[in-house]
């Protein structure tokens, strides 16, 4: 991928699906940048606030986690609201664990009507990894079947039932893809399902293992899935080796040998990390398919300026004002 | 089968106060095969019980003993009437289905489990069973191998695993197979992973849990 900070002419001009900010930068050509805020187990909105404010001129939109671990937090879509709040772009992250199909639609409505525009569908994790344990989980949809619901919503206006929506909601469709879990055969195929059931665009699970990373865009790229989906690429910047070190022991996240021990040898530890992450996202950038890139600083929110900077992704592209259904602009 | 395990010997215990005459009732199916509630179990429960009255210097209890054939029968259950009559308590030692026939049938005797009814499953080593079937009532195993992702993949997901599934095993415990995992692998020893691509819509779980208790009713059957 091209260095340049000059947009790349989109091949043809596509039809705008949702208007929202992230799918007009992809549509300008743009290579794209998101950040992550996790709501807090309160319900106190300052530092999702704090965090957007801080983060505003360095993304280009902002994941809220829908309970994330499975621990019950502010929800995504109140959150989305005070990102907004702060002129930012949210993108709503929308689980399966906790929601049948009625949850679902009904909490898609009520986002739009709010004036998000993006959301990322997620299985999300089990509830086993969370503060209520003893939960039972929902999984009426799994995340494939979100997304074609809300595709359906957005281009067929109909709801699961297949029943008419009036007003229907049109949101730019986000999917997780991650290259580093087994079967790794399967992955290719994985994404090729959610961009057939209607994702527009992909953050991918954190990569650490840039060449595992390279083989799956390879062989999602030989698919021809890559003028189909917008790839953003996850990074999670690591505060240190500990943190590194229990990352690399996560089921699905793979952390090569070699960069532990460089954190390991750093005098300081921030830095490299900070260092690691920017040297990934300069090499990701090159790899054909990736469309931007997705950093979750989770509690180091206020390192992602940094890093967005020393990746030579600043300033953020501007684009004319949308011509409607752009956040805070309630349908 | 239907695999139960027995409750904790204190859970059960407890059910006693007051009484002093029970009636242990054993099934010859499914908790027989899974050793649970059948005729051997039925002996050594009203042995330990009888045991921890003595120990604990309260008036014997009396226990009678008995198994079934098929406690989800009324054929066998109905019998048990006279003997439930003379004593203050039932004690059922089979699944929750043989349970609930002893209540319909034994109208006038209070009856409780001594089992935890656990799942549809089978024996996969000695002393050990597991989950199979996620009784949805819709089955699915056609297009996956006859490995079901209902009860085997622990978010019941229906288009492949989830980003959790590493080195064949579970991100919840590594201890569980990924069931996605098994069936990839089979699917791609038989030559069908195009099984795989096609996206499964959303279920109908209306088979799975509606108004009440689901029925089957067999016309051709039926008097």
């Amino acid at each position: 991928m091209s260095q340049s900070p000059e947009p790349k002419a989109p091949a043809a001009k596509a039809q705008v699906k949702s208007g929202s900010h992230l799918e007009r930068m992809f549509a300008a050509g743009h290579f794209a940048v998101t950040g992550e805020v996790g709501p807090p187990k309160s319900c106190s909105s300052k530092s999702i606030r704090e965090h957007s404010a801080a983060m505003r001129d360095s993304v280009d939109g902002i994941n809220l986690t829908d309970n994330q671990t499975a621990i019950v937090r502010l929800s995504s879509i109140a959150a989305a609201v005070h990102v907004m709040a702060e002129g930012c772009e949210p993108i709503i992250q929308m689980t399966c664990r906790d929601r049948n199909r009625i949850a679902i639609q009904s909490d898609l409505l009520g986002a739009y009507s709010l004036g998000v525009r993006n959301v990322l569908c997620l299985s999300g994790d089990h509830q086993c990894f969370g503060n209520h344990p003893q939960a039972k989980n929902v999984y009426d949809l799994d995340s494939i079947q979100l997304i074609r619901a809300v595709r359906d919503l957005r281009d067929e206006n109909l709801f699961v039932s297949g029943e008419k929506c009036r007003f229907n909601p049109k949101f730019y469709i986000g999917a997780a893809a991650n290259p580093f879990a087994d079967p790794f055969e399967f992955r290719a195929l994985r994404l090729a399902k959610k961009v057939a059931a209607g994702a527009d665009f992909i953050q991918t699970q954190a990569v650490y293992d840039v060449e595992r990373f390279a083989e799956w865009l390879r062989l999602t790229g030989d698919m021809g899935l890559h003028p189909r989906v917008k790839i953003m690429a996850g990074l999670v910047p690591a505060k240190s080796a500990k943190a590194l070190r229990y990352v690399s022991t996560v089921p699905g996240m793979r952390v090569p040998d070699d960069m532990i021990r460089r954190m390991e040898a750093a005098e300081d530890q921030e830095a490299e990390g900070i260092k690691i992450c920017v040297e990934t996202i300069q090499q990701v950038r090159e790899l054909p398919g990736v469309a931007g890139v997705h950093i979750m600083a989770i509690a180091w929110e206020k390192v992602v300026p940094e890093i967005v900077s020393l990746a030579g992704l600043l300033p953020r592209p501007k684009l004319e004002s949308a011509g409607g259904g752009n956040a805070a602009a309630g349908a | 089968m239907i695999v139960a395990d027995q409750k904790p010997l204190e859970e059960i215990y407890a059910y006693l106060e007051g009484t002093r005459r029970v009636l242990i009732v054993g099934c010859r199916e499914c908790v027989t095969v899974c050793q649970a509630g059948g005729e051997k179990e039925v002996g050594l429960l009203a042995a330990a019980l009888r045991l921890k009255r003595q120990a604990g210097g309260e008036e014997p209890l009396e226990t009678v003993e008995d198994c079934v054939q098929r406690q989800c029968d009324a054929e066998y259950v109905e019998p048990l009437k006279e003997a439930a009559a003379g004593v203050d308590l039932v004690i059922s030692m089979a699944c929750g289905v043989g349970v609930q026939y002893l209540a319909q049938y034994l109208t006038d005797t209070w009856v409780v489990p001594a089992l935890n009814t656990r799942f549809g499953g089978g024996s996969v080593e000695q002393g050990v069973w597991e989950e199979r079937c996620g009784f949805c009532g819709d089955c699915q195993l056609d297009r996956t191998g006859g490995i079901c992702p209902v009860a085997r993949c622990s978010k019941s997901l229906f288009n492949g695993p989830c980003g959790g599934s590493y080195d064949g095993k579970c991100e919840v415990d590594e201890s569980i197979d990924c069931g996605w995992q098994l069936i990839f692998d089979r699917l791609k020893a038989l030559d069908r992973l195009a099984l795989l691509a096609e996206i499964q819509p959303a279920k109908d779980w209306r088979t799975s849990r509606d108004g009440g208790p689901r029925r089957v009713v067999r016309e051709d059957l039926r008097i």
